[in-house]
């Protein structure tokens, strides 16, 4: 029996109907994107009450927090697309997947860097093989080893598929490597280390917080399409809408 | 042509592939004892590079075996597929109508037959010179045993991935060893909780099952990235 898709799914999958849409969603985004990333900045670093023990450093969880999320949420996507890819053979998932890695590679660094500047003022020390620290830096491992998979085939059809693999392989071990991460630290922790609860937070600081999940979130998106789409334009170089709106912009310049 | 009554069937077509594999490996010996020596190396370069104190030793030997079998196994990982992938004998297998799924899993077992076994095999002696605890050895032989089957199958979907480049090499490496993570973790807990005498069998147990997940779910990965390398 055939699934019925809407249209609009499909729709998606077409490398020029995503060009439009996304072009057609991006100004919006964008600015729901800064609106929600500047609102969050100044409540978290400006308003939010001073924490008792850490006193300011604690704000960097603003940037450290959402960033951490996106860097795991970034693997899925890229997942997600590669397993599309792999089902449906779309164009677009194969581009989706490509950008996604870059971006994703890039949160986990930022929520790495964050947390070593965090973890100077707190613990004392720039890095803790923690369970937490160790997790992203091996999930960092995980998308550098895509993106360099990826670069190292010629032909970018092929490239996808293989990273797609990759992927999915990746989503089957995250679990199973943050577990054991997680087993083998309990095993080791120090106990002078202590780590700030999320839910133990008072309102006053997790609500910026939040503000600035769904910020990074949309930043994240806004990143994607913006990046998808630039790649579409360059796989359809040799298409006739694509030169249709090369001209139409070299005409508006003149 | 055959006729179907002709067609070996899924078992003989595995076991023929098991036989080949292994006379191909036994004609190349050489290439079995490179990473054992290559273990012997690295483990001798540990005592020069932070001094022979024994408890020193004695503390990171655990681990320290793991790393290097593990350094070991992955040497030969990248070669698994690639000559039968140069000489076309591996789209031949991938095109018979046996399923792809036991062949592959055949030349992976292969794999570990003529790498993790005689690394499992060796490691004692690597423990041995490392001045490891006698309670260490048991456990250090047992979750080798299974590790390394875990890590030739996870290390295979690594070779698969990369066998339609020319040097597949770092790439592997790169690819293969944040998978590794797990299988390490439990294995050397189980020789460290070995080595100060306190019960181990539940790490074997998490290992033991790792090796079966893997040897369940990496065929279908490696099949998958095969066919995918084949399509040129």
């Amino acid at each position: 029996m055939a699934i019925k898709w809407p249209l609009f799914f499909h729709k998606l999958g077409s490398p020029r109907w995503f060009y439009r849409i996304g072009g057609m969603w991006l100004p919006w985004m964008a600015a729901l994107t800064s609106l929600l990333l500047l609102v969050g900045a100044v409540w978290g670093l400006a308003f939010a009450p001073e924490d008792f023990k850490q006193g300011n450093s604690y704000r960097i969880i603003y940037v450290h927090v959402p960033a951490a999320f996106i860097a795991l949420a970034g693997y899925y996507v890229m997942a997600l697309a590669g397993a599309v890819s792999l089902i449906w053979k779309m164009k677009v998932a194969d581009i989706v997947l490509k950008c996604a890695a870059p971006i994703g590679a890039a949160m986990t660094v930022l929520a790495l860097f964050s947390g070593a500047v965090w973890g100077k003022p707190t613990w004392g020390t720039w890095w803790v093989w923690d369970a937490r620290n160790t997790s992203m830096l091996v999930l960092l491992f995980l998308y550098l080893g895509i993106y360099a998979l990826y670069n190292s085939f010629e032909r970018e059809e092929q490239a996808a598929k293989v990273c797609a693999v990759l992927a999915l392989v990746g989503t089957v071990n995250i679990p199973i490597i943050y577990k054991s991460v997680d087993w083998w630290f309990t095993l080791h922790q120090p106990a002078t280390l202590k780590i700030t609860q999320a839910s133990s937070m008072h309102a006053s600081m997790w609500q910026p917080l939040l503000v600035m999940i769904a910020g990074f979130y949309l930043l994240y998106a806004t990143l994607l399409i913006q990046r998808v789409r630039v790649e579409v334009l360059y796989r359809e170089r040799r298409t006739r809408w694509v030169r249709d709106i090369v001209l139409q912009a070299g005409s508006v310049r003149k | 042509m055959l006729g179907p009554e002709q067609v070996p069937g899924s078992l003989e077509a595995t076991a023929g592939t098991l036989r080949r594999d292994l006379l191909l490996a036994y004609r190349r010996r050489g290439d079995i004892i490179n990473p054992l020596v290559f273990a012997l190396i690295v483990v001798t370069l540990f005592p020069l590079g932070i001094g022979p104190g024994e408890r020193l030793l004695a503390e990171i030997a655990p681990g320290l075996v793991w790393v290097v079998a593990l350094l070991a196994c992955l040497l030969s990982t990248d070669s698994i597929f690639r000559d039968d992938y140069l000489d076309g004998s591996l789209q031949q297998m991938l095109l018979s109508p046996q399923p792809g799924y036991f062949l592959v899993q055949a030349k992976v077992v292969v794999h570990w037959l003529v790498s993790g076994l005689p690394v499992t095999l060796m490691a004692p002696l690597l423990g041995l010179m490392l001045s490891m605890p006698g309670g260490g050895y048991l456990p250090l032989l047992v979750s080798l045993l299974f590790g390394t089957i875990s890590l030739s199958m996870i290390g295979a979907i690594g070779a698969g991935l990369t066998v339609g480049l020319k040097r597949g090499g770092v790439l592997v490496a790169l690819i293969v060893l944040p998978l590794y993570i797990p299988v390490m973790i439990f294995g050397s807990g189980a020789v460290v909780a070995g080595c100060e005498g306190r019960p181990y069998s539940g790490q074997l147990a998490v290992l033991v099952a790792l090796t079966v997940l893997a040897s369940v779910l990496a065929p279908l990965a490696i099949t998958g990235a095969l066919r995918i390398n084949m399509d040129d």
